[in-house]
């Protein structure tokens, strides 16, 4: 008999630190599934990541590669700029709903339109997290938030964007799938997805964003448990799981 | 069916107890004990962990390792 | 290269290639436009690449990721751009990224015109963007002079790990002169593998980080105090001026960039009839070149700053100079630049007192 490690914390995951981020934070998942992508592909000495504003703006404590901060929403941009100069290097941006879907949609929109040839992780939990849960344009109608809190009325704020829908209408971006974290088999998904959105940069394919649906567990009041639940129950419902585009 | 173990790596665990949901043969709990941090790290509580990896999986602070006999 | 005739526009575009700029990000706005058009055509011959941002939002962005690479990398503007870029400038100095920034000013506030002015100078020097942090501005007078300065910001912006700022107006954009664009000699610069992003291999799997987010208090004053060291070097080193005629004059015009030129020729005339006139010409804007103005002659009795706007250098001279002499203002704006006759007339003006 011997034993085999089936588990253990990704080579690119930081050794030693413990994340700033809440007990239950879907945050956390996402990162390990970007190490873990990138361990499996052997691309750490080559990927250049872009921190975003909002709750993973020190996403670069956690994650062993080359980072470079963006202000709020710009990624997508800064992004651009590296890989016009580095196109042999693996440059991916992680993004909130508020920084990407809200004050970077100009970006965002345009990177997807020039087929750039980058990796997009966004996270949609439907709410802004790091400034204490405001409405976010991703909110769900009828949600309380900080700033609706009678929650989202559409007359006032219109209805939540479905980002990936919206940029799977252009005709350049390649790759474009739906997947969440809220149970093992969906965050299985969730990985082969982002795997996927990696591979297809290293083979020159074009852009990939992979809406990952995430949780907020502290701001939406609920357990971490419990806000998966409401995310399967409410969030998936309005988006719905799935790939829109993938190169056909 | 192969055995399985986990180790906590508790100093990271922020008892969220996602792994505790995951977990198909329902062997992790919440521990009693706190960490440095103030949380109460999860724990495997009684045999039959089968080394799925599930509670892994769904960790968000890469607290679990996993390990499984082979013939 | 011999001197050929140039429009200012694409002589700065010409400079840039030859200090081995290969990357540039661009968005059209006028009195800009032919800097991107160049670039669009140019680069790709260069083996380089030219993109065309969704804005002056997104270019500077652009250039602040391509400059985090280490490579030589530009982007230009006019005014109301430069405006939109101010959050990015203040990001790219806070992370410490080398960028070269062009700006063909034209008049404002606001939309303002698309004729020249000179009225970004506060917002350029003084910040723009928020934070404490300084950009390196230079102020071009000649068409030949753009070039070298242009030249000179890709060395700067990469020694300082600054963005740099090439300060043109309209007039100098749009009008031509015979110029020589010469290969930089520092144009084949490799990046600066300690910190640039993307040679994670070459610093033995060491990742490079570039932020400017510090949430605790102390590490972030600690970033302060080392970019202000920077600022303060850049002071002691980096202050150029031009002194014209400055000898034995009594009234001293402060004047840069085109009004400067206008200026040179009131200095000329005025001289050429007796009067005891001359010029200082801050070629750098930040930092203010304030060891030449030390330098001003006993004999001089008044200074006059002109400029395109409505008196934005005025307070650098009194500071310059510990208001130790009365400092008088004459500028023209909504594109209007003075001409030569009302700065002789200011002079005479003050002369007579």
């Amino acid at each position: 008999m011997s034993e085999i490690t089936v588990y253990e914390r990704p080579k690119t995951w930081t050794p030693d630190v413990s994340s700033h981020y809440c007990p239950g934070c879907g945050h956390g998942i996402a990162h390990r599934l970007v190490c873990e992508s990138i361990d499996e592909l052997g691309i750490q000495n080559d990927t250049i990541g872009l921190a975003p504003v909002g709750c993973a703006a020190m996403i670069y404590d956690y994650i062993e590669t080359d980072f470079c901060e963006a202000p709020h929403g710009r990624a997508p941009a800064v992004a651009t700029g590296i890989k016009t100069v580095r196109p042999d290097k693996i440059v991916f941006t992680y993004q909130g709903d508020g920084d990407l879907a809200s004050i970077g949609m100009g970006e965002i929109v345009h990177a997807a339109n020039r087929g750039m040839n980058l990796t997009v992780i966004f996270i949609n939990n439907a709410i802004y997290g790091m400034t204490g849960g405001q409405m976010a344009p991703t909110t769900l109608i009828g949600q309380k938030a900080t700033t609706c809190p009678l929650g989202r009325d559409v007359a006032v704020s219109g209805y939540p964007i479905r980002v990936s829908e919206m940029l799977a209408t252009l005709p350049a971006p390649g790759y474009i799938t739906r997947v969440t974290l809220s149970q093992p088999k969906y965050i299985i998904k969730a990985k082969q997805a982002i795997k996927k959105a990696f591979q297809n940069q290293m083979e020159g394919k074009g852009f990939s964003l992979v809406e990952v649906l995430s949780t907020c567990p502290t701001n939406w009041g609920l357990r971490p448990v419990e806000a998966f639940q409401w995310l399967m129950d409410e969030m998936v419902p309005y988006y719905p799981l799935g790939t829109f585009k993938d190169f056909e | 069916m192969a055995k399985g173990r986990i180790t906590v790596l508790e100093q990271y665990c922020k008892s969220c107890g996602l792994c505790v949901a995951a977990c198909p043969k329902k062997v992790l709990r919440i521990s009693e004990r706190t960490n440095a941090k103030g949380y109460r790290p999860v724990e495997q509580f009684t045999e039959g962990c089968i080394g799925c990896a599930m509670c892994a999986v769904s960790c968000p602070d890469a607290a679990i390792q996993v390990f499984k006999e082979q013939e | 290269m011999a001197r050929v005739l140039m429009k200012g526009t694409e002589a700065i575009a010409e400079a840039a290639i030859q200090a081995g700029c290969k990357y540039f990000f661009g968005y059209p706005i006028t009195p800009q436009n032919e800097i991107p058009e160049y670039m669009s055509a140019r680069l790709p011959e260069v083996g380089g690449r030219y993109v065309q941002a969704e804005s002056e939002v997104a270019s500077i962005n652009m250039l602040m990721g391509g400059g985090s690479t280490g490579y030589r990398v530009m982007t230009s503007s006019s005014s109301p751009g430069i405006s939109l870029m101010s959050e990015g400038i203040s990001y790219i100095a806070g992370c410490e990224i080398p960028a070269v920034i062009v700006n063909v000013m034209r008049a404002g506030p606001g939309l303002g015109g698309i004729l020249p002015g000179q009225a970004d100078y506060l917002q350029v020097t003084k910040g723009g963007g928020n934070g404490d942090y300084n950009m390196i501005v230079l102020a071009p007078s000649t068409l030949q002079e753009c070039v070298d300065l242009t030249q000179a910001a890709f060395d700067l912006a990469q020694k300082y790990r600054n963005p740099v700022m090439v300060a043109a107006d309209g007039f100098m954009g749009q009008m031509m002169e015979a110029v020589e664009v010469k290969p930089s000699p520092t144009r084949d610069q490799k990046p600066d593998t300690t910190w640039a992003l993307g040679f994670m291999r070459e610093r033995g799997g060491r990742k490079s980080l570039l932020h400017s987010l510090y949430l605790a208090p102390e590490p972030l004053e600690d970033h302060n105090q080392k970019l202000q060291k920077k600022y303060q070097a850049i002071r002691d080193a980096e202050q150029r001026c031009e002194c014209y005629r400055m000898e034995d004059a009594e009234v001293l015009i402060a004047a840069y960039g085109t009004t400067a030129r206008i200026c040179r020729s009131a200095v000329n005339n005025l001289r050429n009839k007796g009067k005891k006139v001359g010029m200082i010409r801050p070629i750098t804007l930040w930092p203010y070149p304030r060891e030449a103005f030390k330098t001003i002659p006993g004999t001089v009795k008044r200074i006059l700053v002109a400029e395109m706007n409505a008196g934005q250098m005025v307070d650098d001279v009194k500071v310059a100079t510990g208001c130790a002499y009365p400092v008088s203002f004459y500028g023209r704006t909504g594109g209007i630049s003075p001409s030569v006759r009302e700065i002789e007339e200011q002079c005479e003006k003050l002369l007579s007192l």
